[in-house]
């Protein structure tokens, strides 16, 4: 009988990312109701030592693949492992998060498995011990609930930042595993030939607890410096609509919305954006919206939890010189 | 060099998406159906690889008659050939049931490269392109957003978007590659090319004629099976922040983020 939580951590530059630490602290809650073990699973190369904030935040146990092969990500090398782990084990459910990397990794660990896998879900809960998944569909139009049907593991990703952290405790102890696996190095066929950092640092849009958001209203490229001034002084990352990408004012990376990436934020602030479905469909899990347009008629106020009828290019700069006196 | 464009027909984002009476599925009258806004740049980056290297474009789609409109598109961009597998049996299939369909198809087909939009924009599953990838045995690189094949025509290299940068892929021909928007500018169909279209092989398959079994696709096969579709929470509309100029705006703004959300 499959038992037990999988969780599958996720690096970046080395560290475990949050979405990690979210999974683990989900993956607890479910297991508490389960009665069941919660395991992670730790895929690089020299990296038992990040093993022990797991399970501060839940997992009972850490299963370690250390391999020099495994110090970046590849598709095929992950999967070959992870495969081979589950088969031995029999896990009842694995999570993993919907970041690019477990998207990539869910889809063909899956098919390999032959089993369901829900994608990007927003709310875990159990029935007569099977998991229940809610995930958005058409960008979060709507949702589905879905059940899995002759899936042992039952696979799902979980969307970053909507799963509450636990909070740390530093007396758990865990149990660290040596993973037993062989890797076949002519069945790694891809290959990470040069990884390119984007500049600044900043968090990535699906990371990102600020948004500061520009869109038609903006007129122009040269104009985000504005909402780069703001963006700033509060953390934030720069996100941009349809229109203002298709303009060519900004890259495509920064497009929220349908056609874009979907994003949680604890706040968003839409700057000139009118409130198109396809966008308000990327950011309306948001915790907080505030909306700064020009005409009081756009849609974007009926979603905004603060509204400002005024035109930007004076409430954006005011509003940054407003915050700097405050923090 | 030949590629093979998996398509799907999905409403268009500007559709309001309201829940049928059955509570677990959509409605889809009066929708605009149209080709998955991801594939046209699968399709665009097909026939630019062609351009370069010759060979054949070959698109494939599963779903309801509806679809050849989506092909024929395709078609009047430039791509050779369609295959449509409309059977009933296929309705309800989740993401592994669509792929084992689509392998069905692609198997017996001399492919170099198969290229998917990332993900459908109706579903958001996102798994196609990787469970067709894993049952044809080839490589993935999924979410790329530039794609240089070797002058020979034996590798490529990919560029895939991931959180704050992009990682340089290589991998050998065959291989499977889900397209992101950032990849190209998809052309517009010529008015010569949509007559054209209407000349060119569409082929129209069944389950039986690919030699599946109906209870391993559709409903009775799919892994995931959907048990209710809610809307979503409602935003109600908050309050307008008053003040008589864009400072007092802005301050009056501000100190609601501070002191009431808490957010500064």
């Amino acid at each position: 009988m499959a038992q037990g939580i999988w969780i599958v951590t996720e690096r970046r530059e080395g560290e475990l990312r949050k979405i990690s630490f979210e999974l683990v602290s989900e993956g607890r809650r479910l297991a508490d109701k389960m009665g069941q073990s919660v395991t992670a699973i730790l895929l690089g190369s020299h990296i038992k030592q990040k093993a022990g904030m797991l399970g501060k935040y839940g997992a009972d146990k850490v299963i370690v693949a250390d391999d020099d092969r495994l110090a970046t990500y590849t598709t095929d090398a992950y999967v070959s492992v992870i495969a081979q782990l589950a088969q031995a084990s029999e896990p009842a459910i694995i999570l993993l998060g919907a970041s690019v990397q477990g998207k990539d990794l869910s889809g063909r660990l899956a098919a390999r498995l032959g089993v369901g896998m829900a994608q990007d879900c927003v709310a875990f809960s159990l029935e007569n011990g099977n998991l229940v998944a809610k995930r958005p569909i058409c960008a979060g139009k709507a949702y589905a609930t879905v059940t899995f049907q002759d899936s042992s593991p039952q696979i799902a990703t979980a969307r970053p930042n909507v799963f509450a952290l636990n909070d740390p405790d530093d007396s758990r102890e865990i149990d660290l595993i040596d993973a037993d696996f062989s890797l076949d190095d002519s069945q790694v066929k891809t290959k990470v030939i040069e990884s390119i950092q984007e500049a600044g640092g900043k968090a990535d849009l699906t990371e990102a607890e600020t948004i500061v958001s520009g869109g038609r209203g903006m007129k122009g490229p040269e104009n985000y410096k504005i909402l780069e001034e703001l963006a700033d002084l509060m953390g934030a990352t720069v996100g941009a609509s349809r229109s203002a990408v298709d303009a060519g004012w900004r890259p495509h990376s920064d497009q929220v919305g349908q056609t874009g990436k979907v994003v949680s934020p604890n706040l968003y602030i839409a700057c000139g954006i009118s409130g198109a479905i396809q966008h308000l469909a990327g950011m309306r899990t948001s915790k907080y919206i505030v909306a700064i347009n020009k005409d009081p008629d756009a849609p974007i106020f009926q979603k905004a939890d603060y509204g400002v009828v005024g035109d930007l290019f004076d409430i954006v700069p005011a509003l940054t010189e407003e915050i700097k006196k405050i923090i | 060099m030949n590629i093979v464009v998996c398509l799907k027909q999905v409403p268009d984002t500007e559709t309001q998406i309201r829940i049928a009476p059955d509570g677990k599925s959509i409605v889809t009258d009066n929708i605009k159906w149209v080709m998955n806004p991801y594939d046209e740049y699968a399709v665009e980056e097909a026939l630019r690889l062609k351009e370069k290297f010759g060979g054949e474009v070959t698109i494939i789609a599963v779903g309801p008659k509806r679809v050849t409109e989506s092909i024929r598109t395709a078609l009047a961009m430039g791509a050779d050939r369609g295959i449509l597998v409309d059977d009933p049996s296929v309705a309800g299939s989740d993401s592994l049931g669509t792929a084992r369909v689509l392998e069905a198809v692609i198997k017996d087909l001399d492919y170099d490269i198969i290229l998917c939009g990332k993900q459908g924009v109706d579903d958001d599953y996102g798994l196609v392109g990787s469970g067709l990838a894993e049952l044809l045995g080839i490589p993935q690189i999924s979410v790329v957003i530039k794609i240089e094949v070797s002058e020979d025509g034996s590798t490529v290299k990919a560029h895939r978007e991931v959180e704050g940068g992009t990682l340089v892929i290589e991998a050998p021909l065959p291989v499977l590659m889900t397209t992101q928007k950032g990849l190209n500018e998809p052309r517009y169909a010529s008015l010569p090319g949509i007559m054209n279209a209407k000349k060119k092989p569409l082929d129209m398959k069944t389950i039986a004629d690919l030699g599946l079994d109906a209870s391993e696709v559709g409903e009775s096969g799919a892994k995931i099976k959907i048990m209710q579709i809610t809307p979503p929470e409602e935003r109600k509309a908050g309050k307008i922040v008053e003040g008589e100029t864009p400072q007092e705006k802005a301050a009056n703004l501000a100190r609601s983020l501070h002191e009431e959300a808490k957010l500064i």
